[in-house]
């Protein structure tokens, strides 16, 4: 087994043990969709105007509050330090632990999207399609986090500044994500054009934020 | 001397101290000329004299982008070059660069109220500029939660370089999207479409902003390096007391 599986197995496994908060992510996404319907009030057409934006926004802030354990913990302990020193490039060392973040983090957004979808009176036929922007945009989402992560991981309190840091940046994912989930939905403007520059995003930031996490780790620990 | 010792802080702050009079009477000088020029270009024949908001809002939204350019290039120096004044510069531009987007954001506001009838809309030249605005607070709130300045340099220094991908959005927004905003009317392929007696004034409005952000630019960057100075003064004393 090489570094990079390794590196990535052990943060899939420490992330689903107790106090990793896997499943947090998705609880999270869970309540902010409830809600919903509590602050725009239950009206069910208005609910499935807005139910495709509101389900990006609550992916999008669930994974985000979970960009702070990504590095903290191994900062904490010292485990940074032994990673950016060892065998394999730190973009690579990088890369792995944030497909495994998307894994235990955002994966588990995907699958209950559905349900979600189903509450916010989505048309039942186009909830795949909706689950299909997720799955392509929560990779994009999860990279540039990657960065904000990475430029926080020295200061202290870096909660929030990590958010007011990523969500600029994750601007486009979640313009052409809600755009192709709308239209998956309403039905005249085609589905292809923003669903493929979502995934030319993601494809795009797995390369762009793990070379500048990188760096910005590098620089950081001076 | 050569450029190169420019570098060295102490020489620095001479060539400022020496150099920020003439700059600050340079820049009162050119906004006299400017703003006299703008009060006497003609009203629109559409707009009237509603028009002459143009001559601070078109000015802000370039300097604005010109810092975030400014703030690359020290990116660069930092990064690359291990400049020893670039943090300092980039850390300067940081704040003047915010007021001018800001400003830039509230003239068009202001403007936009009586032209299109809305102080805000969601087309991509406006939100591209407010993007640009957060991400100057972002910039900003890494300097001020970094302990330590070098750290924060470098890590705001890559935000920098990150964030510099929405200058080409802000520019082009107007061509690649269907925009409330006007298309460009300056800088664009077949030259300008302004007429000269709004255009002179514009430019010399333009002239006039870049040696006021000249101006601050190097006032900052003297007060960053003094502020240094005064933190590594007292952090010896902390010691002294110690030892």
């Amino acid at each position: 087994m090489n570094a990079f599986t390794a590196l990535l197995i052990r943060d899939v496994k420490l992330a689903v043990r107790v106090g990793g908060g896997a499943l947090m992510g998705a609880l999270f996404f869970l309540i902010v969709v409830v809600m919903a319907p509590f602050a725009v009030g239950p009206d069910l057409k208005l609910l499935a105007l807005i139910g495709p934006a509101l389900m990006w926004l609550g992916a999008l802030l669930a994974s985000l509050l979970a960009l702070d354990r990504l590095f903290a913990t191994d900062h904490e302990d010292g485990s940074l330090d032994l990673i950016r020193t060892g065998d394999i490039p730190l973009e690579l060392a990088v890369a792995a632990k944030a497909i495994a973040h998307w894994f235990t983090t955002c994966l588990p957004l995907v699958v209950i999207a559905p349900l979600l979808g189903l509450m916010l009176n989505v048309e039942p036929r186009a909830l795949g399609w909706v689950t299909l922007t997720l799955l392509a945009g929560t990779p994009a989402l999860t990279f540039i986090g990657l960065i904000g992560a990475a430029l926080a991981v020295a200061l202290r309190r870096g909660g929030l500044l990590l958010a007011v840091l990523v969500l600029p940046l994750t601007i486009p994912v979640l313009i052409f994500g809600v755009a192709a989930a709308n239209a998956a939905i309403a039905g005249p403007a085609p589905f292809g054009p923003p669903f493929t520059i979502l995934c030319a995003l993601s494809l795009a930031s797995s390369v762009l934020g793990p070379v500048a996490a990188a760096a910005a780790l590098r620089h950081a620990m001076e | 001397m050569a450029v190169i010792d420019i570098a060295n802080p102490t020489r620095f702050l001479k060539l400022v101290n020496r150099l920020l009079p003439w700059l600050a009477a340079v820049t009162v000088l050119m906004f006299v000329y400017g703003l006299n020029g703008a009060l006497h270009a003609p009203d629109d024949y559409q707009q009237g004299a509603t028009v002459k908001i143009m001559f601070l809002h078109v000015p802000s939204a370039w300097l604005g982008m010109f810092a975030w350019g400014v703030m690359s290039v020290a990116a660069l120096g930092t990064l690359v070059w291990r400049h020893p004044l670039a943090d300092v510069a980039a850390k300067a531009a940081a704040p003047i660069g915010a007021a001018f987007t800001f400003l830039c954001l509230v003239t068009g506001s202001l403007w936009g109220r009586p032209m299109w009838g809305t102080y805000w809309v969601w087309d991509a030249r406006l939100t591209s500029v407010l993007v640009l605005f957060l991400l100057y607070l972002g910039v900003l709130a890494l300097y001020w939660t970094a302990e330590d300045p070098g750290r924060g340099a470098r890590a705001a220094a890559i935000l920098t370089l990150v964030g510099a991908v929405n200058i080409p959005i802000i520019k082009f927004s107007v061509d690649w999207w269907n925009t409330l905003h006007q298309p460009a009317s300056v800088f664009r392929m077949g030259g300008s479409t302004i007429d000269p007696s709004i255009l002179h004034p514009l430019f010399a409005m333009a002239i006039a902003f870049t040696l006021l952000f000249v101006t601050l630019h190097l006032a900052a960057m003297r007060n960053e390096i003094l502020r240094r100075r005064v933190r590594a003064m007292r952090l010896m004393q902390a010691q002294g007391a110690v030892a």
